[in-house]
């Protein structure tokens, strides 16, 4: 059974004047098809405005699909009862970091959702304990969040999320505000709570170079899903994804340039380890290659 | 000579429990025509720098100058120099309040005391400079895209005339064709007007693109202040401090770790390509 499962999902922004006049309607969703199944890292694409962070808000029913079906860890989130359960099953991580800490202290933030469903104190510490330790921040439990550092932040907004146990987090745009640091710590938490917990993660950005270590991308243009595949299906498509306002990660960039000066090389070079290795094999199966330089000399 | 810093150093809530030296001795000259690109990890006190460059924070101990004169004298006129050294914050499409696109972007303008018709010279001439079409000017801001409400914002610094342009971030939470169009935006405006640039950026790849120049902010103090390639060289003290070289630098170091004869130095793609070409 998939965890989330959206079928010709479309949503509309209706703006209407005083008299509850329709003045205008936006389709920000149009016909979505996506589906995820349990413990996948799925990644989200998509230029401003695309759409996503609308979707993101139809996963934990902070908006209502105007029509198509929205099924999360089995449940219809249109139902009114659904509601609360479907919140519960997936957590939201939004950009700023700072909207989304009230509390003064660490764990008392992280804490703050599982008391608010009336979870019994001690287990409530337990779930603290638990959370924080998944994200590397247990040692700043008694610090306060202002004095943090935007991805510590971000880490202790992932842990006041995973206190819900939640089986799926929803993260939109969760590292746009931090440094380079910062959005590696993030990203390592999160990577490291799907290998380990199990946890579903679906990650919206507009990084290329985050999306290389997912199972699955969705990108999406005008509210529809426009291609899907694995991170090496998606980034062997360059002029196509620039056509959708995105790009590839550097080194991807740099293997397609390569290969367009005329260098045997596959599509789709994710990471340095295979553009060195394919260069080495280059190397090594040409010997009119590198060694021209010795006969030069 | 535009921009002088003379060992200048700030301390937050100086004599508190909680007082803070954000800036420790700070010496830094900005020319005219320049294009910078400060980075630092969060809390390295770049913003704290760029604050004092047009006199929002008042240095504790030091001297600013702004084109030979001290900005700290007395009777200095703080309000000129900030319309000349001209300010976009991160996020500054949060600070649009105007009912229209053109009202927010003569909003500078009206406060240097111009005239109605200097007003809408100014906002005309700024928002075709950040190409923002004519259709959207009596729209209002709210209602525009978040690429395009950047622009209209940094529209409404540009309506000042500043001769330096001071950008914190300008690119946070844009998808990459965006990110592209405002870095190329400034690439235009630096080199066709000729306005210093000072870019505040948490991108390698980007400022290893675009600047000259590379400061490097750590703890308070200027680490390393030099050109990309000489910055990125130290790629493994720069990742001590919570920073980083672009991807391609990285790549360089590991071909000739894989025994190729290559410069380690390439800090973009084209360099690096280049440089690879050369080999095969």
């Amino acid at each position: 059974m998939n965890i989330i499962e959206a079928k010709n999902l479309v949503h509309e922004y209706i703006r209407e004047d005083e008299e509850g006049n329709v003045e205008e309607r936006l389709v920000a969703l149009d016909h979505m098809d996506l589906h995820v199944k349990p413990g996948q890292f799925i990644s989200v694409l998509g230029h401003n405005g695309s759409g996503k962070s609308t979707f993101a808000k139809h996963l934990n029913a902070l908006l209502e699909p105007t029509s198509g079906s929205l099924w999360v860890n089995g449940m219809d989130v249109t139902k009114e009862e659904n509601i609360l359960p479907v919140r519960q099953s997936a957590g939201m991580v939004f950009q700023n970091p700072d909207n989304q800490i009230i509390a003064s202290v660490v764990q008392e933030d992280v804490g703050f959702g599982p008391e608010n469903i009336g979870v019994p104190t001690e287990e409530i510490w337990q779930r603290v304990e638990k959370s924080l330790k998944s994200v590397g921040m247990w040692e700043y439990r008694e610090h306060s969040p202002n004095k943090l550092s935007g991805g510590q932040k971000q880490r202790v907004a992932i842990a006041g999320v995973m206190a819900m146990e939640p089986k799926c987090i929803v993260l939109d745009e969760p590292t746009a505000m931090l440094d380079p640091d910062g959005r590696k710590e993030v990203l390592a938490a999160v990577h490291q709570l799907n290998k380990e917990k199990g946890v579903t993660i679906i990650l919206i950005t507009h990084y290329m170079d985050e999306v290389v270590d997912s199972d699955y991308v969705y990108v999406m243009d005008q509210g529809k899903v426009v291609m899907d595949g694995t991170p090496r299906d998606i980034f062997s498509r360059v002029e196509e994804l620039k056509e959708h306002r995105l790009d590839v990660p550097q080194i991807t960039l740099l293997a397609y340039e390569l290969k367009n000066a005329g260098l045997d090389l596959p599509d789709g070079v994710l990471t340095r380890e295979e553009l060195v290795s394919e260069l080495c094999r280059l190397r090594d199966s040409n010997p009119n290659g590198s060694e021209v330089k010795d006969n030069k000399e | 000579m535009s921009l002088v810093l003379k060992d200048i150093t700030y301390r937050y809530s100086q004599e508190t429990a909680y007082e803070k030296t954000a800036l420790d001795h700070v010496n830094l000259e900005i020319h005219d025509g320049e294009f910078i690109g400060i980075i630092g990890h969060t809390g390295s006190g770049k913003s704290t720098l760029v604050q004092h460059l047009n006199g929002l924070l008042k240095a504790t101990e030091g001297v600013m100058e702004y084109n030979g004169e001290n900005i700290y004298q007395e009777k200095y006129d703080l309000k000129s120099l900030r319309t000349q050294v001209g300010m976009v914050f991160q996020y500054p499409e949060h600070q649009l309040f105007e009912a229209t696109v053109m009202e927010d972007v003569c909003f500078g303008p009206k406060n240097q005391g111009l005239t109605k018709e200097e007003q809408l010279e100014r906002a005309k001439e700024a928002l075709k400079s950040v190409g923002l079409k004519e259709k959207y000017y009596e729209q209002s801001p709210f209602e525009l895209s978040g690429g395009q409400k950047r622009r209209a914002a940094i529209a409404g610094v540009l309506a000042m005339k500043p001769s330096v342009l001071i950008l914190d971030e300008p690119t946070a939470g844009l998808d990459p064709k965006g990110r592209d169009e405002i870095l190329d935006l400034i690439k235009g405006m630096h080199e066709k007007m000729g306005i210093t640039v000072i870019l505040v950026s948490h991108s390698m790849e980007d400022v290893a693109e675009y600047v000259d120049r590379i400061i490097v902010m750590d703890n308070g103090s200027v680490l390393y202040d030099d050109v990309p390639r000489e910055v990125f060289r130290h790629y493994e003290k720069l990742e001590e401090i919570g920073l980083a070289a672009p991807q391609v630098t990285y790549l360089m170091q590991d071909l000739k770790t894989a025994g190729f004869e290559v410069d380690c130095n390439a800090t973009t793609i084209e360099e690096a390509k280049a440089e690879i070409l050369k080999l095969c």
